[in-house]
């Protein structure tokens, strides 16, 4: 989230789309409510009408896979009626620069596009610019070539007609829902986006999220209290997880990982920090230097010199185009690459998309380390539904862990806020917290390097004392290596730092050695005034909601991130009745502001409010991503149309296709004729391991059930009530059939389609009779850019048990 | 009686998340009942002896086409003059004086269980095939004598119950009618005057459950 959950409770006009927040996110609607008490409007979008809608002043349904053509229709109708916000949009967005000779876009590709690397050469997306490298610019916005034209000319296709045809939204309730949205494009409106997973898993996953991003902007929504853009996210610590680099392509703190060909420390900080000479932009990413020499510091201590690159050749590296994502994990486990896996706090034999070719790569492997609360599908996929437990090698090993009331730490949520938490209860038996799992693994590890192996010093010349008396992990010890200590005595301002103390927040880490920092975002969690996340003072100066003495948050503890284009040029907020900053008396007050710099009208010290672009301006155009500068509709690699109805482009033309003999998929094909999607019900959590084994919620919601409208239930002659098989290409379950009103068909011009939808958290462990996961069903292909797979738009039958 | 507390359910706020009906399970220690998906996302199906709250959902499609969801969590509605005690010789249920909470005691098992159901205007009552002892809602009795607010209201996320004095809760009541009937002019508070577990709504009554403003 760019702010946060109670922050929710400031809005106008809250859109939940990609999101049943009611049923998944229940909380969020405590916030809602509030907002809808003062006037707000909630407005739901969904194939589906759900929880959400339910309590939603506008509802407007959309067939899965379609958001693009939703929102670019929005982005038309924002354009065409002059509901932008002129100034913000000004000022703050990269719509007044003109872009270079070589950018085009047509039916449906944009220029650079090699058909046979599936790929586009960015450079012709650059911006056009003058002899000084300065970005040209038409602050008229008339530039035929200028940023706010080109977006104006890319969505005039996306007409209320045009968009129906592709979404089956009736065009009254686009118009509906346009209107109600765009009109927080006033000076003194907010509108917020709530999302989740019914945006992000799909072959344009990003490009959903881009197409909001452009709309917040041109409303001026971003940086506000009551906007932003808030993606709710699954789990109580999964914003806190990829914070600390959980996937591969990032560094702690999300620096880049690197690659192979940057081969020395000084080619890997080249290579990830962004130049600018834009005069008034911060450029805030010109500090990776600092962020990297520090994490190394962290990472090997008194071992990491400058004379040895900090042990930068120690870091792994990947190849150069290397993509180690989920969907290319279990690929590799299945071609037997892959050896041995940590299945760790999760289920993949249930949450893996494509969970057939899942639970047959786990079946490949050599060992398998289950580490969970409960015995699971993945740990017990040996003895599973089509399984001979004899033909397969693969030596499974459970480590019970503990529940996370059973230990201490820090959660952050989706606000970003990491919130302590203190330890209730012993784990039972011989469970652990996973801190002392990963302490024993790396001290077995290091024992045996000591006896030799090839390249040990990664693993033996690391900083590794993060244990207390007794040998056990200790948070404390890594929350306060996460913050950071200096390594020398250091004078900064008038203030004297020693060698060993805290630093106190990012901006005093250095690139020289002198201090470390195990994660540049959390810098100041936890430093002399103490372990901040354990706050729980509940003052709110501002009366917005941003208590900013409960817990912390990164960065620096700013609630509401990109603040400072909540205030005009002199510093003063747009909504004085909900200001989240202004500067007053030559300083800021409110929240934490985005830089210490002066408003924008100094115009030698001012900067721009979107620090982390390298030109300071939030990005209409977009150069950076996979698949496009601008958020493009094209079906999903399994949809029920013959073609696009926007363009000759039928798929995302950069998404990979996996070519095995379990990657199967169909469009367009009459034995799957319609549409599927999957989500979450209140009662399961995630793939329901923690949840099945409950009576209470077992009893609420015990067996996998399909949804699917009357008219379906009718052409398949399905009773409420009564089991049916819903298959795809790739595999079937059986489900209980829920008849009801609440899906419709689509009319996509002459064409009627059915969606139907089904929750993912059963599995055929527990309860007896539960039923199996949705994911048996749904396709590996993944989103261009993140490689997140395709689990909401696919294709299926449904017939009579 | 008049005073004591009162219990208001603004199911205009209601989400169907089921904290309340869990939250109920959880503080009573009652078992979860072994259940099959029957097409509804209500489960159990109905109240028992051991499911004193329940959401009940309840769908259909409006004049213009568009579909509604209702969310109706049901409990004993702690009637100011409770229908039920009239099949009551003694003190098999019993009234609180200070709460109003209406209370059976394990003596109900010697009550005619048809008679009692029969009375009760909103089919709340359910016996133990066991041990033939009636089993209800008990506003909580054990929390809110122990300065606690009933589980299932402490549960809600979202607003939808408020529990307190019975006084400040039709207040409360009265004022949320109001600013909810200018959208919804159907909007209305249940038997508010007979009552202490009272319910608004925005929609006929019967869209949401059979009993919901009673037989």
């Amino acid at each position: 989230m760019t702010n946060h959950w109670i922050d929710i409770k400031n809005s106008d006009c809250v859109l939940v789309m990609g999101s049943n927040a009611a049923a998944n996110h229940p909380i969020s609607m405590k916030w809602v409510q509030k907002a809808k008490d003062n006037g707000g409007i909630l407005i739901s979008v969904d194939p589906r009408f759900t929880q959400t809608s339910a309590r939603a002043d506008i509802y407007a349904p959309l067939r899965s896979g379609t958001d693009i053509a939703f929102l670019g229709g929005m982005i038309k109708y924002i354009i065409d009626n002059n509901k932008y916000f002129p100034e913000y949009v000004l000022n703050y967005t990269n719509a007044s620069v003109i872009l270079g000779d070589k950018y085009d876009f047509s039916d449906g590709l944009f220029s650079g596009y090699n058909p046979n690397a599936k790929s586009y050469d960015k450079s012709t997306w650059a911006y056009k610019k003058d002899d000084k490298g300065l970005l040209a610019r038409d602050e008229s916005l008339q530039d035929p070539m200028c940023v706010l034209q080109m977006l104006k000319k890319h969505y005039s296709r996306y007409t209320p007609e045009k968009v129906s045809e592709i979404t089956g939204t009736p065009v009254a309730d686009l118009l509906k829902v346009y209107e109600a949205y765009s009109a927080t494009g006033a000076k003194d409106k907010a509108g917020t986006i709530l999302y989740a997973m019914g945006w992000t898993q799909h072959t344009v996953g990003v490009q959903n999220i881009r197409a909001m991003s452009i709309i917040q902007t041109l409303l001026g929504n971003m940086g506000i209290a009551g906007g932003g853009v808030n993606a709710l996210r699954g789990e109580s610590n999964v914003q806190g997880s990829t914070d600390q680099a959980l996937l591969f392509h990032i560094l702690p703190g999300y620096l880049g990982a690197p690659t192979a060909s940057l081969a020395t420390l000084e080619a890997f900080n080249k290579a990830r920090t962004p130049k600018t000479v834009e005069a008034q932009s911060a450029n805030w990413p010109q500090n990776i230097p600092k962020y990297s020499v520090s994490l190394l510091k962290s990472f090997w201590g008194d071992k990491a010199t400058k004379e040895n690159d900090f042990g930068y050749a120690w870091l792994p590296k990947l190849d150069d185009g290397q993509n180690c994502s989920w969907l290319n994990l279990f690929d590799q486990m299945y071609a037997g690459t892959i050896k041995g896996f940590f299945a760790w706090g999760q289920n993949p034999a249930c949450s893996g998309a494509n969970a057939n070719k899942v639970r047959q790569a786990l079946a490949k492997l050599d060992w398998l380390v289950n580490v969970n609360i409960f015995d699971n599908e993945t740990g017990s996929f040996w003895k599973g539904p089509g399984m001979d437990p004899k033909s397969i090698k693969t030596e499974v090993f459970m480590l019970p862990c503990a529940a996370s009331v059973e230990k201490e730490g820090s959660i952050t949520n989706s606000g970003r806020w990491a919130q302590w938490r203190y330890k209730a209860v012993d784990p039972p038996g011989q469970a652990k917290p996973d801190g002392d799992i990963a302490v024993l693994l790396m001290n077995k590890v290091r024992d045996m390097y000591k006896s030799g192996g090839k390249s040990p010093e990664p693993v033996l010349n690391l900083k590794w004392d993060y244990v207390d008396a007794k040998g056990h992990f200790d948070p404390h010890r890594v929350a306060k290596e996460i913050n950071g200590f200096f390594q020398a005595d250091v004078k900064a301002g008038e203030k004297q730092y020693k060698k060993g103390d805290p630093v106190p927040g990012f901006a005093l880490l250095q690139a020289d050695g002198s201090t470390s920092c195990g994660n540049w975002i959390y810098c100041q969690s936890y430093n002399a005034d103490g372990n901040n996340m354990a706050r729980r003072k509940k003052d709110d100066p501002t009366g917005l909601g941003l208590f900013p003495q409960w817990a912390w948050c990164w960065p620096v503890n700013r609630r509401v991130i990109y603040n400072r284009a909540s205030v005009d040029l002199e510093g003063q907020p747009w909504n004085p009745k909900r200001a989240i900053l202004k500067w007053a008396d030559g300083k800021w007050v409110g929240d934490v502001p985005d830089g210490p710099w002066p408003p924008m009208s100094d115009k030698k010290n001012g900067r721009l409010p979107f620090i982390m672009k390298p030109d300071g301006q939030a990005a209409i155009f977009g150069p950076g991503l996979n698949d496009g500068p601008f958020p493009e509709h094209y079906e999903p690699l399994e949809c029920p149309v013959p073609k696009n109805a926007i363009s000759a482009q039928f798929i995302n033309p950069t998404i990979k296709i996996f070519g095995g003999e379990m990657d199967k998929h169909l469009t367009c094909d009459p034995r799957f004729p319609f549409v599927a999607t999957t989500y979450r019900v209140t009662e399961h959590w995630q793939t329901g391991i923690m949840t099945r084994w409950q009576p209470w919620l077992i009893e609420a919601e015990p067996q996998m059930f399909v949804e699917l409208s009357e008219e379906l239930a009718n052409l398949r002659g399905i009773k409420n009530g009564e089991k049916i098989k819903v298959s795809s290409v790739r595999g079937e379950v059986r489900a209980v059939a829920i008849v009801t009103t609440r899906f419709r068909p689509f009319k996509l011009g002459e064409l009627t389609v059915h969606q139907i939808g089904m929750p993912w958290c059963f599995g055929w462990i527990v309860p007896k009779d539960g039923g199996e996961s949705a994911n048996l069903l749904t396709p590996n292909v993944g989103d261009p850019n993140t490689m997140i797979p395709e689990s909401k738009a696919f294709m299926v039958n449904v017939t009579k048990a | 009686m008049a005073d004591g507390y009162s219990i208001l359910v603004d199911t205009s706020k209601c989400t169907a998340c089921r904290g309340c009906q869990i939250a109920c399970k959880q503080w009573n220690q009652l078992p979860g009942t072994p259940t099959k998906n029957t097409g509804s996302h209500q489960n159990p199906a109905d109240l028992s002896f051991e499911t004193f709250k329940l959401v009940r959902f309840s769908e259909g499609v409006n004049g213009d086409g568009k579909p509604h969801w209702y969310f109706f969590t049901e409990q004993c509605r702690h009637c100011l003059s409770p229908a039920c005690m009239s099949v009551a010789e003694k003190d098999e249920i019993i009234q609180d004086e200070k709460t109003g909470a209406v209370i059976y005691t394990p003596k109900t098992k010697d009550l005619d269980f048809k008679a009692t159901l029969e009375e009760c205007p909103f089919n709340i009552p359910r016996q133990d095939p066991k041990t033939k002892v009636l089993a209800k809602c008990t506003m909580c009795f054990d929390r809110i004598t122990n300065n606690m607010i009933p589980a299932c209201v402490k549960s809600c996320p979202t607003g939808t119950m408020s529990f307190g004095e019975r006084d400040k809760i039709l207040d409360m009541s009265k004022k949320r009618v109001a600013e909810l009937k200018k959208a919804f002019p159907k909007a209305a508070a249940l038997n508010a005057d007979d009552v202490r577990v009272i319910y608004i709504v925005t929609d006929d009554p019967k869209k949401y459950y059979q009993y919901a403003a009673g037989k």
